[in-house]
């Protein structure tokens, strides 16, 4: 018992002192490396002054603090739906937030270029919108994940279709699509902060709420129920959040994979599966993965920047293949 | 009179698995669901349950219709283990049997001395105290039925509804279970209606046994009432022959299937 709590711990405060670590070195390095002390001067009292603090206060802080929010969101949606959907292959993609944002993002992006500025809200409409589409292709008196993932393959082959047509016909547009179907946080603003954060906080809230009720769903349904948990109000609430949260973030910085899907995996691999220590723990590592990854890929190219979905796939996924091979 | 099946009609989709069921289970007492493969044994305690819907009919526990009772409340009073559950591989026994305790807690409440007192009290019961902090997975079958038996004992419930619980388990820990149960009943009062397969097992651990055939109440009554060689062979389709035991308890030896054409055929429809 407090073997297995000290391990818990320990496992929490590393995943939050890598979150801090990805926030601090994200804000030091770059084209131009700002020591800590300054950085801890500007957040104290920003008061502009010369190009290090201008460059900390309008670029590399918010673009951070997005970074670390687009992490927690996506993680914390990844690990809701595989309890949910008992699946482990669940995130953000099984419920239609990618291809519904996808679409969107690329019909601005290659058809209403001039419309640029309407980016993030009509990718978390596209996102919502396939979400919804997909909850109803597959409600037959409650939810099946079955039903519900199986729908969700469709839906994303049918709208991810749409996609490709779009790049096909408008080939010498694609650029600025591609960039989106990779997702990155080049570029990423206070504004971009401001959108995403109350989803961050109201998502979290509730999903940390919610923790025992996942617990319990994860004994099965019969179990659930015999337990008088609301199985299928549960579920749908669960998805809604989650959906909530992986559209406000994949509709600031594109379709960002890999964090939704892998990051809760790391995390139950060294944590368990106990969602009231999981979804923190999530949470911390998506936002630790993202800002590093991001780091990396300001840094590697040097002065190019690679997108941040690349990066994180890279070295992510052999990580968590040797974690998988280690268990 | 505790809880009552008033032509309960249960099933999937189109057909029918049970079919205008009524019958009484009295307070403290245990009762064991028996017939074929497919007589909607499991259908009948899912329904108790309110986990499955009904077509027609209702269930009463105390008078009130269950489904009337609020999930959460109605798990307070009943509690159902199913056939085979699941549980994630790291859990421990003891969190397993704090899930028990989840009807008893609110939204934003913790662990109340209550729920502490009695997570203790049913892993000593279940003689699981010493094996609390074990994942559920890393068990052998009979400790690991335990462990989900001492999840419904922490629900505190007045009503205990178990389907098929010695399946799967060898003859000792058959018969540890099913004295488990008794216990249980004996000391807390707890009613049990449970699914078995074993007719012997039914007739000595039971007060009633109810006998399903094709989704139809059969027959219901003492084990000395029920067990009958007229009942082997009607819905069982075997020939047998009954003896009382030292405690002058029922029991049967089968012989062989019954082979007759007619009967094949009444078993196939």
């Amino acid at each position: 018992m407090s073997n297995r709590l000290i391990r818990r711990v320990a496992v929490l405060v590393f995943f939050a002192l890598l979150a801090v670590g990805g926030l601090c070195t994200s804000m030091a390095k770059g084209s131009i490396d700002i020591p800590m002390y300054q950085i801890a001067q500007v957040i104290v009292n920003h008061s502009a002054g010369d190009v290090n603090t201008q460059v900390l206060w309008n670029i590399r802080l918010p673009r951070t603090l997005v970074g670390a929010l687009v992490g927690i969101n996506l993680s914390l949606a990844g690990a809701i739906l595989q309890s949910v959907m008992k699946n482990p292959l669940a995130d953000p993609h099984i419920i239609g937030i990618s291809s519904g944002a996808g679409l969107a993002g690329v019909v601005i992006l290659i058809l209403f270029p001039h419309m640029e500025y309407l980016m993030t809200p009509v990718a978390f409409l596209g996102a919502m919108g396939a979400a919804v589409l997909i909850y109803l292709l597959a409600w037959k008196e409650g939810i099946r994940p079955v039903r519900m993932i199986l729908a969700g393959v469709a839906v994303s082959a049918f709208l991810g279709a749409g996609i490709s047509a779009l790049m096909v016909f408008y080939s010498d547009r694609v650029h600025g699509a591609l960039m989106w179907m990779v997702g990155g946080l080049s570029a990423r603003s206070w504004l971009h902060l401001f959108i995403i954060f109350p989803y961050t906080v109201f998502g979290g809230f509730i999903a940390l709420l919610g923790a025992r009720r996942l617990n319990i769903l994860s004994l099965g349904d019969e179990v659930a129920r015999g337990l008088g948990l609301k199985v299928e109000i549960t579920r749908f609430l669960m998805t809604a959040v989650a959906a909530l949260l992986a559209a406000s973030a994949v509709s600031v910085v594109g379709l960002l994979g890999f964090v939704g899907l892998i990051v809760p995996h790391t995390a139950r691999l060294l944590i368990g599966s106990d969602y009231r220590w999981l979804l923190p723990a999530s949470a911390l590592l998506g936002a630790g993965v993202v800002t590093m990854s991001d780091t990396l890929a300001r840094l590697v190219f040097s002065p190019v920047e690679i997108p941040v979905g690349i990066v994180m796939a890279f070295l992510g996924a052999p990580f968590f293949l040797y974690l998988l091979r280690r268990e | 009179m505790l809880l009552e099946a008033k032509n309960i009609s249960l099933g999937f989709g189109e057909s029918l698995v049970i079919k205008d069921l009524s019958f009484k289970v009295e307070k403290g007492k245990v009762i064991s669901i028996l017939g074929p493969n497919g007589s909607g044994k499991s259908t009948v305690l899912k329904g108790l349950a309110k986990t499955q819907t009904f077509y027609m009919g209702s269930v009463y526990l105390d008078g009130k219709n269950i489904q009337l009772i609020n999930s959460k409340k109605l798990a307070r009073q009943l509690a159902m283990l199913i056939q085979s559950p699941q549980a994630p591989s790291d859990l421990t026994v003891r969190e397993l049997v704090e899930y028990g305790r989840f009807p008893h807690q609110e939204w934003w409440s913790g662990r109340s001395e209550d729920d502490k007192k009695l997570v203790e009290w049913a892993l000593e019961q279940t003689g699981l105290a010493l094996l609390a902090d074990r994942p559920v997975e890393t068990l052998s079958g009979g400790e690991r039925q335990r462990a989900w038996i001492a999840m419904v004992m922490a629900q505190n419930p007045q009503v205990l509804l178990l389907d098929e619980p010695t399946t799967y388990l060898d003859i000792a820990h058959q018969l540890e279970i099913l004295n488990l149960v008794t216990e249980l009943n004996a000391t807390q009062k707890v009613t049990v209606v449970m699914v078995l397969h074993d007719i012997n097992h039914a007739a000595r651990y039971s007060d009633y046994m109810a006998v399903l055939n094709k989704g139809e109440l059969y027959s219901f009554g003492t084990p000395q009432q029920v067990l009958t060689t007229t009942m082997l062979r009607e819905v069982f389709g075997v020939n047998g022959g009954i003896w009382a035991n030292e405690e002058g308890q029922p029991q049967c030896t089968i012989y062989g299937l019954v082979q007759s054409k007619d009967n094949l055929m009444s078993r196939e429809r």
